[in-house]
């Protein structure tokens, strides 16, 4: 593997990793339909459609909030909104990853039969679960309502916090689709590794709860991404040190990312 | 001018089976030595030094048996399977069709399922808009392709499949065995559109077992045994080959 490496390392290969990405990126016609058709697919004979992921989602941040609440005796009116916000991120990063490790089997089928960038699997990934996550927001629109939580102008963070995001999802996607696709017990560890992740990553309690033991805070990715979209959510500007993790966590993911899809990005099509 | 240049291409593909295909049996194979890991996989030699040359206005047939490489090489010419060694050029657009059926969504429309399968043909949503009133015409499905397509027999699914597939221009036309329309009393129809489509493009390539339609559609051949090239040159030659006892080819 290792002489695989050094060998398929050239710029050849990585033009042609990059070309892929930019042409997959072109197709945006065809993998926003492919994304669009998936989750309309997935509702299509109920009446709720996809807002059955909200209510679900409603009733899940309403049950532990309340409970968590008591748990932890937290007020009620500052717990249930970040709650909320915790949950809707979440729900998208996890989404990402969960899907990213799919990305290229879930499409094999075509793979194997239509030319084309490979990396437009990954857009179609990332397009689904954004699509998702604008209907799991009205989650927290109501309990932000409901609870009076007003972000103000620090709720533009959103917009590169999400932005963030989706420049993450869109190595993890190609980065675990690839791992996937070769070693199919991949996307087993990487749900046990997720549902660790859930537990230990801020989003139903919160970090000043955390007495000693902040390693489990500041060296969590999840956390630095979850909290760039979650703070201007709830009307808290994301701090300078959570910015410059996500720029470290988004160049070392891109790095090693583009390593992998100049090498092994033309097995793909082999090994699905 | 369209053109295809194989030059001394190579194709191997990894057999993976469940040992191989498991991370941790892999990791774990690496720290005991690497010997748990090495059953794990098999090398198939799919395609062993091919070279030829198609030009502008061939239309060429593979023949072969089962297994020969017929597929691969297809596959191969499409630009999905980039090979291992050697080079494959191709000068023109390519469209490979080699399952009319493929992508097509059971509770989608009609509608739905022209612009996905049109979508994945590579034209955009304006062309797919453009060419849909005549896709539609030329099913005959009428009010049918406001419905969702499991309520579709298999013949008028074979008939959308078939219509979408033959509203492209590709400079370069990949088929693996014909293209049916279903069901007979289209099949008139149906061949008089085919035979307008296959005089469109430039260059066609077909792997088939039906001599019928090799001589109909193709001029030249190529026999491919066992992932080589074993002969090139008019279709009646390849084929006079081809069912020669096994004598010849060993």
């Amino acid at each position: 593997m290792i002489i695989q490496l050094k060998t398929g390392l050239n710029a050849t290969n990585f033009n042609r990793a990059v070309r892929d990405l930019i042409a997959g990126s072109q197709r945006r016609e065809l993998w926003s339909t492919m994304g669009m058709q998936e989750i309309r697919d997935r509702y299509r004979r109920s009446i709720l459609g996809p807002f059955w992921l909200t209510i679900s989602l409603g009733v899940m941040v309403l049950a532990l909030g309340l409970l968590y609440a008591g748990i932890f005796k937290q007020p009620l009116d500052d717990y249930l909104p970040y709650v909320a916000a915790g949950f809707t991120v979440w729900g998208l990063i996890s989404g990402l990853v969960l899907d990213g490790t799919r990305s290229f089997i879930s499409a094999e089928a075509l793979i194997r039969q239509l030319p084309g960038p490979l990396s437009l699997h990954v857009y179609r990934v990332l397009w689904t679960n954004l699509i998702i996550f604008a209907h799991n927001l009205w989650v927290f629109v109501l309990v932000a309502l409901i609870f009076g939580v007003n972000p103000g102008w620090n709720l533009l963070y959103i917009i590169p916090g999400l932005l963030a995001i989706v420049v993450n999802g869109l190595w993890v996607g190609i980065l675990l689709g690839l791992f996937g696709a070769r070693f199919r017990d991949v996307p087993q560890i990487v749900a046990s590794i997720t549902q660790l992740a859930f537990f230990l990553t801020p989003i139903i309690w919160q970090p000043g709860m955390l007495e000693g033991r902040t390693m489990i805070v500041d060296a969590n990715p999840f956390y630095h991404l979850l909290e760039v979209v979650r703070g201007p959510l709830l009307g808290t500007a994301p701090e300078l040190k959570q910015w410059l993790m996500v720029i470290l966590i988004t160049i070392i993911g891109w790095a090693v990312t583009l390593v992998f899809y100049s090498v092994y990005r033309w097995r793909i099509a082999y090994w699905v | 001018m369209a053109y295809i240049r194989l030059d001394q291409v190579h194709v191997s593909f990894p057999l993976y089976d469940v040992t191989g295909r498991s991370l941790k049996k892999h990791l774990m194979g690496v720290r005991t030595g690497g010997v748990i890991a090495h059953g794990g996989c098999t090398m198939v030699q799919a395609l062993n030094g091919v070279s030829f040359t198609v030009n502008h206005g061939d239309r060429l047939a593979l023949v072969g048996h089962n297994g020969a490489g017929k597929t691969t090489l297809l596959r191969v010419l499409a630009g999905i399977y980039e090979p291992a060694y050697g080079s494959v050029k191709v000068e023109g657009t390519i469209a490979p069709l080699f399952d009319i059926s493929l992508g097509m969504e059971m509770e989608a429309t009609g509608y739905d399922n022209i612009l996905l399968r049109g979508l994945y043909l590579g034209l955009s949503k304006h062309e797919i808009r453009q060419r849909a009133p005549e896709i539609a015409e030329f099913t005959e499905l009428g009010e049918f392709l406001n419905l969702p397509l499991r309520t579709y027999s298999l013949g008028m699914r074979m008939r959308l499949g078939f219509a979408v597939s033959t509203a492209i221009e590709p400079d370069v036309l990949l088929l693996d065995e014909g293209l049916s329309a279903g069901d007979a009393s289209f099949m008139a129809k149906a061949n008089a559109r085919l035979k307008e489509f296959w005089d469109k493009a430039a260059i066609i390539v077909l792997a088939s077992h039906s001599e019928w339609l090799m001589r109909e559609v193709c001029d030249k051949a190529i026999l491919i045994e066992h992932g080589q090239v074993q002969y090139f040159g008019s279709v009646d030659e390849v084929l006079a080959v081809y069912q020669q006892p096994a004598a010849v080819l060993g």
